[in-house]
């Protein structure tokens, strides 16, 4: 398993104008929810998906985030945000 | 719309930094009179510009043109640009941008580049873009994927060019682009002056359109593709610029405040200047920004129909362009009772014609001085009168 890596064509950033986080790419954007968002700031190369679910579930104290998770992130690769796994 | 609490912000600004270009495309969309607006915005004043847009919450920057790379102070452009948290990228031709110019660039934090091909084949990118660059472009594109840029490389197609598009996405796979835009030529400035040459039959498109679907089916996410069919073949307009005013701003050479890259054409707006007006007040405030938002100023058949909330009425650059009057319904729409002129415009380009009726017409100063009419008049009757 590797770690979560969002592809470098993709910038996430924070934008006080929306109020939220966005992804940015060539010329393009996507509004992020907060719970994307969250997820999507953790994928920086140093996370396995466990770990990261684990550190959410901390975060947010709340206990059954796995599946949520899971599936936001097999989204996030097929649509292409993310490194693919090997 | 007047009342501005319900206007969106910008999320896209587009700075044209010069008209200046070492190409001379026939498929350009600059105004084809393009050298009665030579002045341009210094460096300071289009720091003022990316700074009150990001304020107001534009989060994508395009450096474009003309060619942006001959304005000596692109890096620091950039470099101002991406402090201030946009997406920054520059859309090229690739002419001039040498390994020194890349690595200050990736340094400054150029988020992306978009390289423009004309074809496949050296001949026929050195004539359409007269010039001779497609060794040039070649070396380009790969220095940029050596400085680690995502790139997009764009080729704009037309008749000429349908029938190589399976060599073009296969030149785009061995460059190694992240997307190929094969963006059908749209038909404004120089690419109007020229359409009867430039406009492709319906069968050239649907053949181009099965190599495209054969392509992506064969090599999955390596690289994206975009094929944008020419609206002229289509039923119902684009919704052209996400709606007048919606989340676009374009800056023209000369701080000129466009709602569209080709807006500068249409008559009876006047169009703000940068130098005049904040963004604030040009975004918010301005006539010609508030002019077709919403859909108050819409005529029939748009009025009534239901379409208008997803199509916003279509392209008012093109409803000018075939029409003659910008709060028209955009022809395309096969609702509107000017329908006719697109589908001529189409039907004629089946016709075989004699290539060398009508000359290709390039962007380049000369003609534009000459297709500028109405100075070339003006200029006339000063001398006369004096």
């Amino acid at each position: 398993m590797t770690a979560l890596k969002l592809k470098p064509i993709f910038r996430l950033q924070w934008e006080p104008a929306q109020n939220a986080h966005v992804l940015l790419y060539p010329e393009g954007m996507v509004k992020l929810n907060q719970s994307a968002g969250e997820i999507l700031k953790r994928c920086d190369g140093t996370r396995h998906i466990d770990t990261l679910i684990a550190e959410l579930q901390e975060a947010f104290n709340a206990p059954d985030l796995g599946d949520e998770v899971r599936l936001f992130v097999a989204e996030a690769h097929r649509r292409g945000w993310l490194e693919s796994q090997t | 719309m007047s009342d501005t609490s319900e206007i969106a912000p910008p999320l896209w600004l587009l700075a044209e930094l010069t008209y200046r270009c070492p190409l001379h495309c026939a498929f350009c969309y600059n105004p084809v009179n393009y050298t009665d607006h030579s002045d341009e915005l210094t460096t300071d004043e289009w720091f003022g510009v990316f700074r009150q847009a990001r304020a107001l919450g534009a989060a994508q920057l395009g450096f474009s043109g003309g060619e942006p790379l001959l304005r000596d102070d692109l890096e620091v452009l950039v470099g101002e640009a991406r402090k201030l948290g946009f997406y920054t990228n520059l859309i090229t031709s690739g002419v001039g941008l040498t390994e020194k110019r890349l690595g200050d660039m990736k340094a400054a934090g150029l988020d992306h580049i978009q390289l423009s091909f004309q074809d496949s084949t050296q001949e026929l990118n050195d004539f359409l873009s007269s010039t001779r660059t497609f060794d040039l472009k070649q070396r380009v594109a790969a220095s940029i994927k050596r400085h680690g840029f995502p790139m997009v490389l764009n080729c704009v197609l037309h008749r000429y060019n349908l029938p190589h598009v399976g060599k073009i996405i296969d030149m785009a796979l061995a460059m190694g682009a992240e997307y190929l835009e094969l963006a059908n030529t749209q038909y404004y400035g120089w690419a109007h002056a020229n359409r009867a040459q430039l406009m492709p039959t319906a069968e050239q498109l649907r053949d181009a359109e099965a190599v495209v679907e054969r392509y992506r089916s064969e090599i999955g996410d390596r690289c994206k593709i975009y094929f944008v069919v020419p609206d002229y073949f289509e039923e119902r307009p684009k919704r052209c610029m996400n709606g007048w005013g919606s989340v676009f701003l374009g800056v023209a050479p000369d701080g000129t405040a466009l709602p569209c890259h080709t807006a500068r054409s249409l008559p009876g707006l006047t169009f703000p200047n940068v130098k005049e007006a904040s963004i604030q007040e040009i975004w918010y405030e301005s006539d010609a920004f508030n002019r077709f938002r919403g859909f108050d100023w819409m005529k029939e058949p748009c009025r009534s129909c239901e379409e208008k909330v997803s199509d916003a009425g279509g392209c008012r650059c093109q409803a000018y362009l075939l029409t003659g009057d910008p709060a028209n319904t955009d022809p395309v729409c096969a609702r509107s009772p000017m329908h006719e002129k697109v589908i001529n415009v189409v039907n004629q380009a089946a016709l075989k014609r004699d290539p060398d009726a009508q000359p290709i017409m390039f962007r380049n100063d000369a003609n534009s001085r000459s297709m500028s009419g109405r100075t070339a008049t003006h200029k006339a009757l000063a001398r006369s009168d004096s």
